[in-house]
């Protein structure tokens, strides 16, 4: 016996492990849920017994949908979490926040850097078990990219469906492991109805259709490495991007079930849910109160946030603002701006998602729903590298200079001529003078 | 309007696996009608008890949600072509 199953999320019906997310009897969304008194009674998921296990997600393979016998063969997660003083500086404008904001940097996420590969890494494990031999999904591309490689990996076969105007990077990312990519001459919510269709007459396993409630747990694992990485503690806020709306609720549930195990003490964590303003359905109903969604047609550089019609939209609703927290939307400048405020300030390259959660955490810290003496941690769900084309014309192709001393000290001259003069070389004349 | 209805998997136990019927009908509202008297044992799975369309269904038009060209509002064109879709779907096959 299994010690979870699917259920029905607003009836409660239970159906058991099989490929299905919705309830035939009310149409809603199905969630896996845990016996957790078996788990207590195991007494094998503590800290102690967690802290001796490898650093990669399935350390919470307990907290996971993972059919018996299960052999993860890839070290998927337990990606850097860390302070960042100098962001914190510059959004909160207070040196009061420099030891209280937390990157969680999904952006380096083994295989394909981004956190769409640990909801994968669940999925796929559950898909061998069903018995498909095609995986699918449809995709605003980091979910493309997970899904490729990793069913390159498992030996099966992929076909992935995108909105045609996806970045190249991300288009190329797919193709290199060898799945089968079709490209749709719509959005992404056109592409989602379309794979709908899909999973109603062919025999795939589309992660995000009729895997998704399996799918959907591998999220959790972001929020159980931010308790353990905090040292086994909640923090005050987390500022997470959202598309679908998934990510937000999960985080979330994991916490919840850290309280119930035992492992972290409870606490009352605000959750804020970032969205580009092209593209708010889920912002936009926090901002007005509704507790529906109304779809919208995504108009963003923020491609990977671009869904209109968010699956979970209606209960990231919730997860938000029960917790206090609040959502916030950021132009397609502002996500320009905050993906190099992050780079500038931590290193950081994020893709526009990342830049969409950075500019709203700003926003949060200006209107004091965040405040600097509160320990917030920023998802940073995505690569950079994947959506340099946001980045295009920003920054000039300087003309090549000739292999001369010569010619290099008339060029540090001239550039010293046009920016300020930078400090060392203050100092240097203040201690030469 | 003669109109073309595209039923999922999910919702055909309650269609005696009728999967597409083609009805007359000139807004959402005549539709459900419709589907109402053919298949009575659908009716709970489209509304709500308030008589408000589900949650987690979808209704498009021609591949457009229905949404976003007016709604229950909305008047059906001859040979419209209508599908009802669970917003998270997938059935087994």
């Amino acid at each position: 016996m299994s010690h979870y199953e699917l259920r029905c999320r607003e009836c409660g019906r239970a159906w058991g492990n099989q490929p299905r997310s919705i309830c035939d009897d009310c149409f809603s969304p199905l969630e896996v849920v845990y016996d957790y008194d078996e788990l207590r009674s195991r007494g094998s998921f503590s800290r102690e017994t967690i802290a001796r296990r490898a650093p990669n997600m399935w350390r919470y393979s307990e907290l996971l949908p993972l059919p018996q016998g299960f052999n993860p063969r890839l070290p998927v997660g337990f990606t850097p979490l860390f302070q960042a003083p100098h962001l914190a500086e510059r959004l909160s404008g207070s040196t009061a926040t420099a030891g209280n904001l937390y990157i969680k940097n999904d952006a380096v996420c083994l295989p394909t850097l981004s956190f769409k590969d640990r909801v994968v890494a669940v999925a796929l494990a559950n898909a061998r078990e069903f018995g498909f031999e095609t995986v699918s999904c449809s995709s605003t591309g980091n979910l493309a990219n997970a899904v490729a490689a990793h069913a390159a990996r498992e030996g099966l076969k992929a076909w992935i469906f995108i909105p045609s105007d996806l970045e190249p990077a991300k288009i190329l990312g797919t193709n290199v492991f060898g799945a089968k990519v079709v490209r749709i001459a719509g959005n992404y919510d056109q592409v989602n109805r379309l794979c709908s269709q899909i999973a109603d007459e062919h025999r795939w396993g589309f992660v995000n259709v009729n895997l998704r409630p399996y799918y959907a747990e591998g999220s959790k694992t972001f929020g159980f490495e931010i308790a353990e990485q905090l040292g086994w503690r909640l923090p005050d806020n987390v500022v997470c991007p959202m598309a679908g709306g998934s990510l937000i609720t999960k985080i979330k549930k994991a916490f919840d079930e850290l309280v119930k195990l035992g492992l972290v003490e409870a606490k009352e964590v605000k959750f804020f849910g970032a969205q580009a303003t092209g593209c708010s359905p889920i912002s936009t109903a926090v901002k007005t109160g509704s507790s529906e969604i109304e779809p919208q047609k995504p108009n963003t550089i923020a491609r990977s946030l671009a869904i209109g019609n968010p699956a979970d939209g209606h209960y990231a609703i919730r997860t938000i603002k029960n917790s206090g927290g609040w959502s916030e939307d950021v132009s397609d400048p502002e996500v320009v701006d905050s993906i190099r405020l992050l780079a500038e300030t931590e290193g950081i390259f994020t893709e526009t998602a990342g830049g969409v959660t950075v500019g709203t955490a700003g926003k949060l810290y200006r209107q004091d729903r965040i405040l600097p003496e509160e320990t917030t941690v920023l998802c940073i769900t995505g690569n950079g590298l994947k959506t340099t084309d946001v980045l295009a014309g920003v920054y000039q192709t300087e003309r090549p200079i000739a292999p001369r001393l010569s010619e290099f000290e008339t060029y540090l001259q001239r550039t010293l001529d046009v920016d300020e003069v930078p400090e060392v070389v203050e100092e240097a004349e203040r201690v030469g003078a | 309007m003669s109109i073309t209805v595209q039923i999922p998997t999910a919702l055909r136990r309650h269609t005696d696996g009728v999967g597409s019927i083609t009805c007359t009908a000139s807004n959402l509202v005549e539709l459900f009608s419709v589907l109402d008297q053919k298949f009575p044992a659908l009716k709970p799975h489209l509304r709500d008890e308030q008589g408000q369309v589900r949650r987690f269904l979808n209704i498009y038009v021609n591949e457009e949600d229905i949404r976003f060209i007016g709604g229950q509002g909305y008047a059906f064109q001859e040979g419209d072509e209508v599908l009802l879709v669970p917003s998270i779907a997938g059935g087994r096959r």
